[in-house]
């Protein structure tokens, strides 16, 4: 069978079995619609935010990404681990005691003002819209790369697989729909990352082969032979301070994202609650350390077949005629000698290599079976889908909860609740739809706003609401709209160029700190104006400081 | 009241052993692989060198170590002040 027909074959085996867990896992109450009736096992919840967390971005474009930052690609590495550190540490255990359903509703109660709820609420929508828009994009662009269709008629096939398994199925739907994907996807990305590194090094465990063989070292020789700075020496590419910045913007930013948050809602207990942030940061690490071995490997395989070489012989490759050919992969002999030349200075260089060809290459330049470029493009629907889904339902039920249910009509019937979460979830996937067909030309920037938005105003508040009993609904409610609007206005100012269309930044950076590191001063602002409020006002009231004394123990407060 | 007291000195026990995982956290991460990167650069560990080791595959074993470290932990300090679920 050619690839074309294999990819297709199991993408309908894998949206068949999507659509039956949809139906199979149908939602009844609120309670299974919003946290799966707080059910869900706990290796399965791992595996079910693993999924989440690693979108087509990660699962497509991270591990080239890092082969072109060498060194300074641990930003992404760290950034989006170490915040599951946080996570687990610092709120998880504690929001699941709490046991509600979202995170405006921790920051609402917790604070007793239906004003900083609905922030919140705010702040969850912007950010979890701002991140799915990238999402609907990906699906779209998996489509047409492997089955030549449109890449608009690629977006809305998506919406419809996902309408069926979050509108109908809601928590549970998607929480089995995503263990389903996490193992797809893991094993789509791990084949041809092991082939690639027993190809290279003997050695068929990626990590292993990256320690212990020299290729790394290698690579960073050759990069400089050509003038494209160390693979494996720091801030080559971007500065001390920004690294640190950037890492530490992306970690606390990870720990601030409602979608995220939500899932430590949906287990047993608080016990159960800790063992899910740790199966989770198992399965998401098995990801994030094969990826830089798969880039440094990947990489310096292209290099060792590309440069120097003739441009004629290069061309005979099967693998590189198909790659030049959607456009991933160009080549141009600018000075006339038939041999290609890679080259740091854009006048010289003769070999375009666009990033995501890093994982999307491999299993041919490894000569692997078919099914396995099949399998790679059913991993990389399966990571844009299984995040997707996650965010919709973070972004409608900050609607249907938070908005329509806890501050318009508290009164409303469970069946009146159910139906308005429903159909707020399908006004989320049409939302989303929209976007991924009329992308914002600034989809790059807008995941940096749902991070810094996220590390600037939310997580200095659930934090605060657990280990600072003294805090209270001013120090809160202060301290969100700080942390906000510094992060919205800098990183706003910093990126005028896509976002206002201005013809150069208006400020290029804070104290030497970009935009992706700058929520950390939002952050710190945050902190700070909540205690300094929180000090100068009433203390909460007593049953808040009791509720807080509960949520700090794992068994009922007696 | 005992109760009271427990619960407290619960929540103290749990605050330090975060602190101390939190000091680890941050060492590796901020201290070895960023403030340190390029001192740390110059030793060699196996094919590569300390720090790039650190950097793209070390941090994130050891931040799935503290979790596990925590957990577990947690489940024993649990039994111990009787607050377990």
């Amino acid at each position: 069978m050619s690839v074309e027909v294999l990819t297709f074959v199991l993408i309908l085996v894998t949206f068949g079995i999507y659509a039956y867990i949809g139906w199979w896992a149908k939602a009844v109450d609120t309670q299974s619609f919003y946290v799966a009736g707080h059910g869900i096992p706990t290796t399965a919840n791992g595996a079910a935010i693993a999924a989440d967390w690693m979108s087509a971005a990660s699962f497509i474009s991270m591990a080239g990404l890092i082969s072109f930052l060498g060194y300074d690609g641990t930003i992404y590495l760290m950034g989006w681990t170490g915040g599951y550190v946080l996570l687990t540490l610092l709120l998880a255990p504690y929001l699941r005691k709490f046991g509600r359903y979202t995170v405006p509703d921790f920051i609402g109660d917790r604070f007793y003002s239906n004003k900083a709820r609905a922030v919140a609420a705010i702040a969850t929508i912007f950010i979890s819209l701002t991140y799915v828009a990238g999402q609907m994009r990906g699906v779209g662009i998996v489509f047409s790369r492997y089955l030549q269709v449109d890449v608009n008629a690629g977006v809305i096939i998506g919406m419809a697989i996902i309408t069926f398994f979050a509108v109908i199925g809601g928590m549970k739907g998607i929480t089995w729909t995503q263990v389903v994907q996490y193992i797809i996807l893991m094993i789509a990305f791990l084949i041809p990352a092991i082939a690639i590194s027993f190809k290279l090094t003997g050695i068929p465990i990626p990590q292993a082969a990256l320690t212990f063989s020299d290729i790394a070292t290698r690579l960073g020789v050759a990069q400089i032979e050509m003038g494209l700075g160390e693979y494996i020496i720091p801030f080559q590419n971007i500065s001390k301070l920004n690294v640190f910045m950037m890492t530490l913007a992306l970690m606390v930013g990870t720990a601030g994202l409602p979608h995220v948050i939500t899932r430590f809602y949906t287990v047993k207990t608080v016990r159960a609650a800790r063992w899910s942030g740790v199966w989770t940061l198992i399965f998401i690490s098995i990801l994030y350390t094969t990826a830089p071995a798969l880039g440094a490997f990947a990489k310096f395989n292209l290099i060792d077949t590309l440069n120097q070489k003739p441009i004629e012989a290069v061309r005979q490759i099967e693998w590189v005629e198909k790659w030049e050919n959607t456009g991933l992969l160009s080549f141009e002999d600018k000075d006339g000698d038939d041999n290609l030349q890679f080259s740091s200075s854009p006048k010289t260089n003769e070999v375009f290599i666009d990033r995501d060809i890093i994982v999307l290459s491999t299993p041919e330049v490894a000569n692997l079976n078919p099914i396995i470029i099949a399998l790679l493009s059913v991993g990389g629907l399966a990571a844009a889908l299984s995040t997707a889904a996650g965010l919709l339902l973070a972004m409608s039920s900050a609607v249907s909860h938070d908005v329509y249910y806890r501050i318009l009509k508290p009164n409303a019937t469970e069946k009146e609740r159910l139906c308005v979460a429903r159909m707020m979830i399908f006004v989320s996937v049409i939302a989303a739809g929209y976007f991924g067909i009329n992308p914002p030309g600034f989809v790059g920037e807008v995941v940096a706003f749902a991070f810094g938005l996220a590390a600037a105003s939310l997580f200095p508040q659930i934090f605060l609401g657990i280990f600072d009993k003294r805090n209270n609904r001013e120090g809160a409610t202060a301290g969100i709209i700080v942390g906000l609007v510094f992060t919205l206005v800098m990183i706003t100012l910093m990126k005028s160029v896509p976002l206002l269309g201005t013809k150069s930044p208006i400020i290029s950076d804070l104290f030497g700190i970009n935009a992706q590191g700058v929520s950390i001063i939002g952050m710190i602002l945050n902190f700070g104006v909540s205690y300094i409020v929180s000090r100068n006002t009433a203390e909460p009231p007593v049953e808040i400081q009791e509720m807080i004394e509960n949520i700090r123990i794992p068994k009922e407060y007696a | 009241m005992d109760n009271q007291k427990r619960y407290q000195a619960y929540w103290k026990k749990n605050v330090s052993v975060i602190r101390n995982l939190l000091i680890v956290w941050a060492t590796v991460s901020f201290g070895v692989v960023i403030c340190l990167g390029d001192v740390l650069s110059d030793i060699r560990f196996f094919g590569v060198n300390l720090s790039f080791w650190f950097a793209h595959q070390g941090a994130i074993i050891v931040f799935v170590l503290l979790i596990l470290y925590y957990a577990w932990k947690m489940d024993k300090i649990d039994k111990e002040y009787g607050v377990e679920e």
